[in-house]
């Protein structure tokens, strides 16, 4: 189990991490999820201790990383999966990593296994692909056969089929009873992974919830509603204070309200309607209007994406 | 014992250190063959056999300082910390692996060079024959030690290897030297640099040679031979003690 408290870090004049606080529980993945820059890493790097904490502390399993003995029996991290010496072989790498752990010198072969490298284990790493590195990662990471386990951004930039791979093999761990703790930028990619979140932006927690609530409560739910008697349905609905936007051909989408409700008002009203139907807003846009002025950098760009999202909507 | 195999294993896992290794044998025991060669019949002397250790010296400093830098370059000094929180155990360990590496290719190539002066010119008097004698040659191994802990420190303040490299060759090869031109106190200041005390250790005042030049220039300290090692090696301590605190404080 991870548990951060009030955890801040400053880097001069900027706060790349806010008074978090969070906890992360065993036995099932934990989604840690926020724009880019938002301080993810840099938490999991404080959860390393290789980064001190301006204030506040995190522990696991209530204890600091640095009184752990044998590390990496217990934690086991991909933060970077470039962090090898290019000239090291896969196996040599984690043999170093065993050792430094006392581990047995078999371990690094039954990883090696386990991530499917057992054919390339005696290959320079700076020869891999992105998705041969992400596996060492991995692999260093498995090595100790630890209870807790964290990765960061670990599909970024993997093909469809390495994406699948890790998806699957976060699931393994998790099934197997460890502690997993995976951030990523990409909402979608968490509620097919995680089953908690926790949801950060410019350094402040912004929820920490189930997948399914998050999401729930992120896609703003939308009723387009189409009526032969469209002013007497506005001023019903005006009424009962939904929000109405116009929408195409005539028809209304109105947010605020479920399409029962609007059904009940209708029928109460004595108004027709030719249409009812509910609308799901997309995950990322969702997690665009939560995290929406959480953003670190802004770009004119970004406006101008989202106002070509906006009128998609419309 | 863990740590220092931890690091073994990831000294001799890459090529950096056997190319160094190689270049500093290289130019030590060929410049030794060169002075050697190019000596009139007749002269010679323990001393000028270790000519070429000043240029060896570079080479080593390089080694050492790409031991820590090339760690900071590709993110496995983070890796290390992850696996090793304990930071100052972990840089200690590689400090005394480096150094003995260090130790041992200083050795082979201070034998070497007086072996292949040796080779070169049978008639000339190479004997071993006073302890100035021994210390100018098994001297080169500690020397080249303690510098390799220098450059470590260097290089753990400095973290990346062009800056490391420029700040340690800049200072070796010309800071020491230029300081001497400082009017008045310049030679004074020279006297306690450390790489001229150490120096000293080596050369020692040139008695046991035939005339001064016959052998690299002779250090301007007026330190003891023991004590000039004392000198330096306390010197390369602190460094490494201000660099691991530095470490220990700083993110990783």
């Amino acid at each position: 189990m991870i548990e951060a408290t009030s955890l801040t870090k400053r880097y001069g004049k900027t706060l790349a991490v806010s008074n978090l606080s969070f906890t992360v529980e065993s036995g099932q993945v934990t989604g840690f999820l926020g724009p880019n820059g938002a301080g993810k890493s840099t938490t999991m790097r404080m959860i390393l201790g290789l980064d001190n904490p301006s204030s506040g502390r995190v522990t696991i399993g209530g204890k600091s990383y640095h009184e752990l003995k044998d590390p990496l029996r217990t934690v086991g991290a991909l933060l970077d999966a470039k962090w090898v010496h290019p000239n090291r072989s896969a196996r040599a790498h984690l043999a170093w990593m065993a050792r430094s752990n006392r581990l047995p010198s078999s371990r690094v072969d039954e990883v090696l296994e386990t991530v499917g490298l057992t054919s390339v284990a005696g290959k320079r790493a700076g020869g891999f692909s992105l998705g041969m590195s992400q596996r060492l990662g991995i692999a260093a990471a498995l090595l100790g056969d630890p209870e807790v386990l964290l990765f960061d951004e670990p599909v970024n930039g993997l093909d469809p089929e390495g994406i699948l791979w890790i998806r699957k093999f976060m699931h393994r761990l998790a099934d197997e009873g460890r502690t997993v703790f995976v951030s990523s930028h990409l909402l979608s990619e968490m509620a097919l992974t995680a089953s908690q979140l926790v949801v950060i932006g410019k350094g402040r927690l912004i929820s920490q919830s189930s997948t399914k609530d998050f999401v729930a409560r992120a896609a703003e739910n939308t009723v387009k509603v189409r009526s032969p008697q469209l002013p007497q349905l506005r001023g019903a609905l005006e009424q009962a204070s939904a929000r109405i936007a116009p929408g195409e051909d005539g028809s209304l989408i109105v947010s605020g309200m479920d399409s029962e409700k609007i059904g009940e008002l209708a029928a109460g009203n004595g108004i027709v309607l030719h249409e009812l139907a509910p609308q799901t807003g997309s995950l990322e846009q969702a997690f665009m209007q939560i995290t929406g002025d959480s953003v670190e950098y802004h770009t004119g760009l970004e406006i101008e994406a989202e106002q070509v999202l906006e009128t998609a909507v419309k | 014992m863990t740590l220092l195999a931890t690091e073994r294993i990831k000294l001799f896992t890459t090529r950096s250190p056997w190319w160094c290794a190689l270049l500093t044998l290289a130019v030590t025991i060929g410049f030794a063959a060169l002075i050697t060669g190019t000596t009139d019949a007749g002269g010679g002397s323990v001393a000028a056999t270790q000519f070429g250790y000043q240029f060896g010296l570079p080479v080593i400093m390089v080694l050492a300082a790409l031991s820590v830098t090339t760690e900071y370059r590709f993110g496995t000094m983070r890796t290390t910390f992850q696996a090793i929180p304990n930071r100052a155990a972990a840089l200690l360990a590689k400090t005394a692996v480096v150094a003995l590496l260090v130790l041992v290719i200083g050795e082979i190539s201070a034998f070497g060079s007086w072996g292949i002066a040796n080779l070169l010119k049978p008639s000339a008097d190479f004997a071993l024959n006073s302890s100035a004698d021994w210390i100018n040659v098994t001297g080169v191994g500690l020397v080249y030690a303690l510098a390799a802990v220098v450059a470590i420190a260097v290089g753990l303040l400095v973290r990346h290897s062009a800056g490391a490299i420029a700040l340690l060759m800049i200072y070796g090869l010309a800071v020491e030297n230029l300081i001497r031109l400082i009017p008045n106190v310049g030679d004074d200041i020279y006297k306690w640099l450390p790489f001229n005390v150490a120096n000293r250790f080596l050369t020692g005042d040139g008695s046991n040679r035939g005339a001064v030049l016959d052998g690299p220039p002779l250090s301007t300290s007026s330190l003891g031979t023991w004590w000039a090692l004392a000198y330096f090696a306390a010197f390369a301590f602190v460094m490494l003690a201000i660099a691991i605190t530095v470490t220990r404080k700083r993110d990783a």
